[in-house]
């Protein structure tokens, strides 16, 4: 049944989808990142929202200056990553690698961990504690990356906001930490500042997951709640990366609703843990 | 007129009211029922398995990348947003609490009427927020249906109340009715 109202709706919603492919084709050509197979609902979401707030008339707009004006991308990166994330998120995750992978790895000279998708470094930051606490950080090399050069901009300084210490100490304990949260950073006024020697054995790099190579040969894997966004054939592909990354025997550990079981690799792996889908390279 | 799929939205005292509608609803009733259930960021997924014994539908916690079937119940898992895409398959996100809250309302009803339009009904059931009110809002402007639980029937009123002010076309039903209105489509 097309109600009148019903027929301008949906024409409305028609012209919205063309021009939203468009705006992705013209990021694309223009700034070189590719959003062709991110999932749709999520990206049309945060393209309404932007042209709302700037009070734009039609997505067309939003494209003319996506295109005409240089920083403005920025914002639109900004947008289409989401950000948010924190430390010791899932702290059964971290508890499940401090009891399960990493006595594993210990058992070689020194270990290469790449953080795919760190974003502000909340995540690299949890790394660095609970491998220190395991006794491995001093032969650990961490590659903390992603695609949005601001984010890791603020990953590099480790400087948080204070408000969010309280969530992120309950975290910490859940994630069987040995020792006080507080020992780790410097109160600041507002601000957190994470101890300088928790990036001693960082390096932060900006790397696009789905235009990039492999990045580095590495014993672990860990890219959290970003595959989440993607469509099949995109996952595949990047998980296909991490297969390729990963040395024989090697952990790959993904987000609590990501999983590894429907896609084109899952005979490449074994499964360490179901529920914190982490998973292990077979050696053969 | 042939909807195919249904949209809750329920806060505060949502359970028990959610629990009212699976048990109103005949054996035959086979659209799929998609579900945000607000709930602390650390739950478990006890509410899904308890859902799937109750009811004839297979109720579960949604998954990435999957599509909509017949006579399933989708329930947003906690701490993600859930959304519909046009293919009518579903999709996650982490992005930032949209009125205080992940899984949030308004975020699984506003794409859930892009991808549907007007083959889709919205229900927005008990509590104590006003998530809900705009994402129903965007059903009924794509030619969807909507559905408010009675303040008078609801464990928490602020959320229908607030809705019915978005929405003054929506029916208005006492919660034992909306299974009731359901079986008839
Ligand atoms: C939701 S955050 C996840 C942060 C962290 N891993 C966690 O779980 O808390 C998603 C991150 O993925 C990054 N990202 C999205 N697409 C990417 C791509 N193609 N290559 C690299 N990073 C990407 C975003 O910039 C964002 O920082």
């Amino acid at each position: 049944m097309e109600t009148p109202l019903n027929k301008d709706y949906n024409a409305t919603n028609l012209t919205q989808n063309i021009e939203i492919e468009l705006l992705i084709e013209a990021i694309y050509k223009r700034y070189g990142y590719d959003f062709r197979n991110y999932n749709k609902a999520h990206l049309k979401r945060r393209i309404l929202f932007r042209t709302a707030a700037l009070g734009l008339n039609s997505i067309s707009e939003l494209q003319h200056k996506v295109l005409h004006e240089n920083d403005f991308f920025d914002l639109i990166l900004k947008d289409f990553s989401i950000n948010v994330t924190e430390m010791f998120r899932d702290p059964g995750f971290y508890a499940t690698l401090r009891r399960e992978v990493l006595p594993m790895l210990r058992t070689y000279p020194y270990v290469k961990i790449w953080l795919a998708g760190c974003s502000t470094g909340e995540e690299v930051y949890s790394f660095a504690i609970m491998i220190k606490e395991e006794g491995l950080y001093e032969r650990t090399q961490i590659y903390a990356t992603d695609f949005n050069p601001i984010s890791l901009e603020t990953a590099r300084k480790g400087i948080y906001p204070i408000s969010r210490i309280k969530d992120y100490t309950a975290n910490y304990q859940m994630s069987e930490g040995k020792q006080s949260f507080s020992d780790y950073y410097v109160a600041h006024y507002e601000s957190v500042i994470f101890n300088q020697d928790l990036r001693k054995n960082v390096v932060f790099a900006e790397h696009n997951l789905v235009t990039d190579s492999v990045f580095a040969e590495v014993h672990m894997v860990i890219c959290r709640n970003v595959l989440i966004y993607f469509n099949k054939d995109l996952q595949n592909k990047v998980v296909r990366l991490f297969s390729e990354s990963l040395v024989k025997g090697g952990f790959l550990g993904l987000g609590s609703k990501e999983n590894l079981m429907f896609t084109d690799v899952v005979e490449q792996f074994t499964v360490v843990d179901g529920k914190e889908k982490i998973y292990k390279k077979k050696i053969i | 007129m042939d909807f195919e799929a249904v949209v809750i939205g329920s806060s505060a005292g949502g359970l028990k009211a959610l629990k009212t509608i699976i048990l109103g609803l005949d054996k035959t009733f086979s659209i799929p029922i998609i579900v945000v259930q607000h709930m602390s960021p650390h739950s478990d997924s006890f509410m899904s398995r308890y859902f799937n014994q109750l009811s004839h539908l297979q109720v579960k916690e949604a998954d990435e990348r999957e599509p909509v079937r017949p006579s399933h119940m989708y329930l947003a898992p906690p701490n993600y947003h859930l959304l519909v895409e046009e293919d009518k398959t579903l999709s996650l996100s982490v992005e930032e609490k949209v009125n205080y809250a992940r899984p949030s309302i308004d975020v699984l009803f506003e794409s859930a009427a892009f991808a549907w339009g007007s083959r889709l009904i919205g229900i927005v059931l008990t509590g104590a927020n006003n998530d809900g009110a705009t994402g129903l809002k965007k059903i009924t402007q794509a030619g969807g249906l909507a559905i408010i639980q009675s303040p008078e029937t609801a464990e928490v009123p602020i959320m229908p109340i607030s809705a019915i002010d978005n929405c003054p076309d929506a029916i208005v039903l006492k919660l034992e009715d909306i299974p009731l209105f359901l079986n008839k489509l």
